[in-house]
């Protein structure tokens, strides 16, 4: 994110060490760039609080709608306190190429004049801040309707230590997979792929709903649902426009596509549903939105107009195919269906941004690959290297640190309580008095 | 004097209420219920999962009559209910004992 370097490895490594520092301080604030990551800091917090919020808050039956509204408050809370105590410095501090280090905790050494790039650092840490907040808030739709809060507060909190920060560090704090060229604009590693493998990994290890396979578990608010589909789509424009990092070309470009991702993939998983299953349906079309979104996210930042149309339409393809290969044919109660879309998405998209950042595909041409690729063949290589290391390092960790929270806390509730649902159960509240 | 207790479709509360209260019936209770019979369920589709959904929302209106307006106030019912379609719903009619106007206790058919 702050700078694509590449071979030979170490060199452009040690490079980035002795420059870094000083590249930042000689900048000068550049004011349009400061008010536009202003503004996609809002719009990025806004798609958990409470565009996520309620999109997941819909999907779940009523007895267990504070379990989503008040994990995704609370969720926000932890993350930004633990991104500033040490997370942030985990992420962006020089460290060495798999981990940022200590230096920056508690935004040691952010000052109101410390700049990142030409904006100011404070505010590139909170931009930041709102994808580590988002991002565990992803999670929590695989395990939904049936996990302790006590289990979801501790795991989240270890998750974005171990695994989200690190991986931010990998790909855009300067760390290995940056190095090689990997491109991920805006988090289809780092956020996408991150939240969708452990929430497969979360669902399989705490197991399936009582009453999953037996008895529907339908949405009780598909009202509440499309509200929060809608903010995300409008939060979105600050995710991928934002991860620019200035009011620039790249900005509008990365919104232009990530619009049109977020539009064919509605439309495409509109129409395969009407013709596989004889109705569109407004939660269809919703995911099929979220699936455009999350499919462009990496690759947004590299792409054109025309190749946001290929990569939105196969977005609404395979993540439709997911979803039912994994719950329906699997049987692996991935409540939300966060896998299946994010992380589906989250993988085609990493490498689509192979092939569509290519200058050499006519209408379908994007702005070009890594510095130091020179083919496509190259850059896919790079690309699935990010994919399966993301991949790898998020399932084992994830599995390790479920395995500590179980001992520490347990990670289901009782039968019984699964029963009376989770609002009363954890919070001693209900959503709804009617 | 006679319950009539309707399970009806619930778009044809308007029309009911209309024809009831043309016959001179102006007090009714209406409660959302949820039900089947020979229309059996209907199946939802969510994200490419089809399930079953047996029960039905219906609406059960209750009015009280008196003996003499019961078949006006049934037909009544049945016209107004009737799409001619299944799952249109039924009535029930039974005994009332004692009728008590609260305000006033007035009883009996004074109470209706």
């Amino acid at each position: 994110m702050i700078a694509v370097t590449r071979s030979p490895f170490k060199l452009s490594f040690l490079i980035l060490l002795t420059l870094l520092p000083f590249l930042t301080q000689a900048d000068e604030l550049n004011a349009a760039n400061t008010a536009w990551i202003m503004t996609s800091t809002a719009l990025v917090l806004m798609m958990t609080l409470p565009g996520l919020a309620l999109f997941y808050g819909g999907l779940v039956r009523s007895k267990n709608i504070l379990f989503i509204l008040m994990q995704c408050f609370a969720i926000a809370g932890i993350a930004s306190i633990l991104w500033v105590v040490v997370g942030y410095s985990i992420a962006f501090d020089e460290g060495n190429p798999y981990f940022g280090g200590f230096g920056k905790m508690f935004f040691n050494g952010i000052s109101e004049s410390t700049l990142a790039g030409d904006i100011p650092e404070s505010l590139f840490a909170m931009f930041q801040m709102t994808f580590a907040i988002i991002t565990p808030a992803l999670i929590i739709g695989g395990f939904a309707e049936r996990t302790k809060f006590s289990a979801v507060v501790l795991f989240s909190a270890l998750w974005l230590i171990l695994v989200y920060a690190p991986i931010t560090h990998w790909v855009w704090g300067g760390g290995w997979l940056q190095q090689m060229g990997l491109l991920d604009f805006a988090g289809g590693t780092v956020v996408h792929i991150t939240a969708g493998v452990a929430a497969l990994v979360a669902a399989i290890v705490i197991g399936p709903r009582k009453s999953f396979g037996k008895s529907a578990t339908t949405p009780h608010n598909l009202t509440m649902t499309v509200t929060g589909a809608g903010m995300l789509w409008v939060g979105w424009f600050g995710f991928n426009g934002g991860s620019a990092l200035a009011a620039n070309g790249d900005a509008a470009m990365a919104m232009l596509v990530t619009h049109i991702s977020a539009a064919t993939g509605a439309v495409t998983w509109m129409f395969y549903e009407w013709i596989k299953f004889g109705k569109p349906t407004a939660l269809g079309t919703v995911t099929g939105m979220v699936a455009g979104l999350g499919t462009i996210t990496p690759a947004s930042g590299f792409v054109g107009p025309a190749g946001a149309l290929v990569i939105g339409f196969i977005a609404g393809i395979i993540c439709f195919n997911a979803v039912i290969i994994i719950k329906q044919k699997w049987k692996i109660d991935d409540s939300l269906d966060v896998f299946p879309v994010h992380g589906v998405g989250g993988i085609i998209g990493t490498l689509m941004a192979g092939i569509f950042a290519s200058s050499e595909l006519g209408i379908f041409s994007g702005q070009g690959f890594a510095e130091g690729i020179s083919s496509m063949s190259e850059q896919l290589k790079v690309q699935a290297i990010g994919v399966v290391a993301t991949f790898i390092y998020t399932a084992v960790v994830t599995y390790i640190l479920l395995k500590i929270v179980a001992m520490v806390t347990g990670l289901r509730v009782n039968p019984d309580e699964e029963n009376q649902g989770l609002d009363i159960i954890d919070h001693e509240e209900r959503g709804y008095d009617m | 004097m006679k319950m009539i207790t309707a399970i009806i479709k619930p778009f044809k509360l308007d029309e009911v209420r209309d024809a009831l209260s043309d016959i001179g019936i102006h007090g009714m209770t209406v409660t959302e219920v949820k039900g089947f019979g020979r229309q059996k369920g209907h199946t939802e589709l969510y994200r490419g999962a089809e399930y079953i959904v047996d029960f039905l929302p219906k609406l059960k209106l209750e009015a009280a009559v008196s003996s003499d307006a019961l078949e006006q106030a049934t037909e009544a019912i049945i016209k107004a209910a009737n799409t001619g379609k299944i799952g249109d719903g039924k009535i029930f009619v039974t005994n009332i004992e004692q009728t008590i106007r609260i305000r006033t206790g007035e009883t009996g058919q004074e109470a209706l």
